[in-house]
């Protein structure tokens, strides 16, 4: 079999006019850089609707015709590739396509439902208005699809850890050796050095992503919020203990504390475990003193929720921090706990001071002193009274700290720190490939780029949803 | 003021020992003992001959023991073995115990050996730390300037298209870690399957001979991660500034725009950067680390790198002391100079 060229049959046809539209698009892009530094908008005379069109406005013009066909031509390689039949035709491109069409109907489906009913969503619908906004929501939510639909087994076209022979090094497109009757026929995005289908690592790897990183700076959320509100609203020695802890781990190269946290060595000694014990007591922590403090006018209303709290927490505290769960239901594997924990301890110090410096402005309000005077308790003013009204620039930065966490497992990947050797996640995937980059390419730079656009996603999404939540 | 700083350096030393003593801690922990015993003795050891070992080092004794005896005040251990052969902390095997200083920890200068490299861990460090010391200034000489420029070039007409542009410019690169750009900047300029092959994919040579060859990747890898950040703080900060009431009078009173940025804007809207950048120097640092492994220059990171993948504690400790120590300098320098720099606060 002939090895698949990247673009297929659409390629004599559009490959030209992406060149095109490119190239349009960045001399506009250009020249409206330039004009915007040399020349001032000259101030419209009198009560006139329409100025004469400026140079900078048609550059703007161009700028906009050439991103758009960009676009349009992109969309019809994908679209190309769900369509027409056959491998050859379709091409690299469009065979990627193909395999993800599980990822495009869902993010069709997301962006219509939530464009129907834009006005009653809040701030999320709010990032509809904001292209930035959607650009990084779609790319955040690509790779959330592609992960939970890779961990399905809907996309993978191989097993990511199984080598097949002949395939070592392979570039994009290579037709599988020795293919048998229901193999997919071509390693789309090449082999690696083990002869893995780079592809399928790829889509592996972002699940590894999808399912620790939310989770570890969720847990980071409520380590930083439990501790850095009572911080702010009490100060005094509380507020100095605190913050001198929280500096204290801040002061470390989070690679040397890596180095230190992340051995087998530290995990047999079990010091894991007693951090991951004392950290996810916060989350059950944060939520009985939220109900309690909200309904302890109420008993019955607080037996049943700290009663559910309780013994949801406790389970999933049992299951994850010591791996005891009495139902064997969740188990945690000690060098993935390690990994989880040591990205929660570095990621609530900032956490706390973000809270902290939050509540502090806070809690001046009148809202909180009309509160204070109602005779609410300190618990209810903090959790119900200043934490609703820092929701905005903690929304923001769990988007970022997402992307940061995701960077932060990538470290531990790349120096080969904590998830198992054979791991398909993209630090791991990096490391390897870097060792023959100079030479073959595509091994490291498909997860680069992977994790490049994830991260990038969620600081466009952090950047759209600031935007918004400015707006009113 | 004095008294300011004071109080300052006095956090400042009480961290660092705090610090210190939580990576003792760490390295010295059983399992990474044990492993000790085992490569530097032998690797068949059975658990009595490990502890032993480990006895007649002196490494079974109180944690607060050892750590004052390495920070060097506490009198260094002398143990005389089974079989006679007296091994101390502050002499070698062989030499005579009554010559040695009572002392030798950091303080005094002694540093210990380095399993890995076999040298006293205050030579590589230094020796190493020279070494990262050119990168790190090539870094700042790039990072600086450049972040500066765009930031305030983005923060003069906030919404222009400039600013836009520059902004999503920056936004790209806080999205890139190192380890991500390295491997495309490799690809791009140095593979020699495809690509420009401007540049060396490995700044090894470096080391002895800087060129504008080996050494531009690693430097342009790290400065990119942190100058997105720099610039979009002193964007933020240019901004703010442009709408302030005294921009607004020069305008009114006919001022230039040019005049504006430059005379006005510029030197209020650099105050703030200039905490951000002294507090770059910790993730500088984890970028250094990366960088001198992905490109394979032998410096600081490197150094940390082969200490914790070899189980070198005495160097591990070492590295940990300087970075601690820089980290915690280039704190005390921001919030120092941050009162320095603007008028408005008034410490008493």
């Amino acid at each position: 079999m002939e090895p698949l060229s990247w673009t297929g049959a659409m390629g004599p046809v559009l490959n030209p006019l992406l060149l095109a539209a490119v190239a349009v698009f960045v001399v506009s892009l250009a020249v409206q850089v330039v004009l915007s530094l040399v020349t001032t908008r000259p101030v419209p005379d009198g009560p006139t609707l329409s100025a004469p069109r400026s140079l900078s406005d048609y550059a703007g013009l161009g700028v906009t015709a050439g991103f758009g066909l960009a676009v349009l031509v992109c969309l019809a390689y994908l679209v190309g590739g769900l369509v027409i039949p056959g491998y050859e035709a379709k091409g690299i491109l469009g065979c990627l396509s193909q395999r993800l069409w599980p990822v495009w109907l869902s993010l069709v489906v997301v962006f219509v439902l939530s464009f129907g009913f834009k006005r009653r969503l809040g701030l999320y619908g709010k990032l509809f208005d904001s292209t930035i906004g959607m650009l990084g929501f779609a790319l955040v939510m690509f790779w959330v699809f592609a992960g939970i639909y890779g961990a399905m087994d809907l996309i993978l076209t191989h097993d990511p850890l199984s080598q097949v022979s002949g395939m070592k090094n392979k570039v994009p497109g290579t037709p599988l050796s020795g293919a048998e009757d229901g193999d997919y026929p071509y390693y789309l995005l090449g082999g690696d050095n083990l002869a893995r289908d780079v592809f399928s690592r790829m889509i592996a790897g972002a699940w590894e992503v999808i399912k620790i990183a939310p989770f570890a700076t969720l847990f980071a959320f409520m380590v930083g919020i439990t501790l850095g509100l009572p911080a702010a609203y009490y100060g005094g020695k509380l507020d100095t203990v605190l913050s001198f802890a929280a500096n204290l781990i801040l002061a470390f190269p989070v690679i040397l504390l890596f180095y230190l946290l992340v051995t087998p060595e530290i995990v047999a000694t079990g010091i894991p475990v007693y951090m991951a014990a004392v950290l996810f007591v916060f989350p059950i922590l944060f939520f009985v003193v939220l109900f309690n403090s909200r309904f302890h006018t109420q008993p019955q209303k607080r037996a049943v929720y700290i009663g559910i709290t309780l013994v949801l927490g406790l389970w999933l505290y049992l299951g994850i921090a010591w791996n005891a769960d009495p139902l064997g239901i969740i188990s945690f594997p000690p060098n993935l706990l390690v990994v989880f924990v040591s990205v929660v301890f570095v990621n609530s110090p900032t956490v706390f001071r973000i809270v902290r410096g939050l509540a502090l402005d806070i809690k001046t309000r009148d809202y909180v002193a009309a509160a204070q005077t109602r005779g609410e308790g300190p618990w209810y003013i903090m959790l119900w009274e200043i934490l609703p009204n820092a929701r905005g620039p903690l929304i923001v930065d769990f988007c970022l700290r997402i992307g940061y966490t995701t960077i932060l497992l990538g470290t531990l990947g790349f120096f080969g720190l904590g998830l198992s050797p054979e791991s398909p996640d993209w630090g791991s995937t990096i490391n390897e490939g870097r060792k023959l980059l100079s030479i073959y390419l595509h091994p490291a730079i498909t997860p680069a780029l992977a994790l490049l656009s994830l991260v990038l996603g969620l600081n466009l999404l952090a950047d759209g949803l600031r935007e918004e939540s400015l707006r009113d | 003021m004095a008294l300011f700083i004071l109080r300052r350096v006095g956090i400042m030393i009480l961290t660092a020992i705090c610090l210190t003593f939580i990576v003792f801690f760490l390295t010295n922990l059983y399992p990474n003992l044990e492993k000790l015993a085992k490569t530097e003795g032998n690797q068949r050891m059975s658990d009595e001959q490990v502890e032993l070992w480990l006895a007649n080092r002196g490494y079974d004794r109180n944690l607060f023991v050892k750590y004052g005896e390495w920070l060097g005040v506490v009198p260094g251990y002398v143990i005389e073995d089974a079989d006679g052969t007296v091994r101390g902390r502050c002499f070698g095997t062989g030499e005579e115990p009554a010559g040695a200083r009572r002392f030798c920890g950091v303080l005094q200068g002694d540093w210990g050996q380095s399993t890995r490299f076999g040298e006293p861990v205050q030579d590589i460090v230094f020796k190493r730390l020279g070494l990262t010391g050119w990168l790190m200034l090539a870094v700042m000489c790039v990072m600086v300037p450049g972040a500066l420029i765009i930031g305030v070039l983005a923060g003069m007409r906030e919404g222009s298209k400039l600013d836009r542009s520059l902004s999503t410019v920056s936004i790209l690169t806080t999205a890139t870690p190192e380890y991500v750009s390295g491997v495309i900047f490799i690809a791009v300029f140095a593979s020699s399957a495809v690509g420009l092959k401007w540049f060396k994919g490995t700044a090894t040579s470096a080391m002895d001979d800087i060129t504008f060859a080996n050494f531009t990747l690693p430097v342009l890898t790290i400065a990119l991660y942190g100058m997105g950040y720099i610039a979009r703080m002193t964007r933020a900060s240019m901004a703010e500034v442009m709408t302030a009431q005294y921009i607004r009078t020069a305008r009114l009173k006919g001022v230039s725009f040019r005049a504006i940025v430059l005379r006005h804007a510029l030197r209020n809207a650099l105050i703030a950067p200039f905490t951000v950048i002294m507090l770059q120097f910790p993730w500088l640092l984890n970028g250094v680390v990366i960088v001198e492994t992905l490109f394979n220059y032998k410096g600081f990171g490197w150094t940390l790198v082969e200490a914790a993948g070899n189980n070198d504690i005495e160097l591990l400790l070492g590295v940990s002391v300087v970075s601690v120590f820089v980290v915690l300098i280039t704190q005390l320098i921001s919030d120092v100079g941050y009162v320095f720099l603007n008028p408005r606060i008034r410490v008493t």
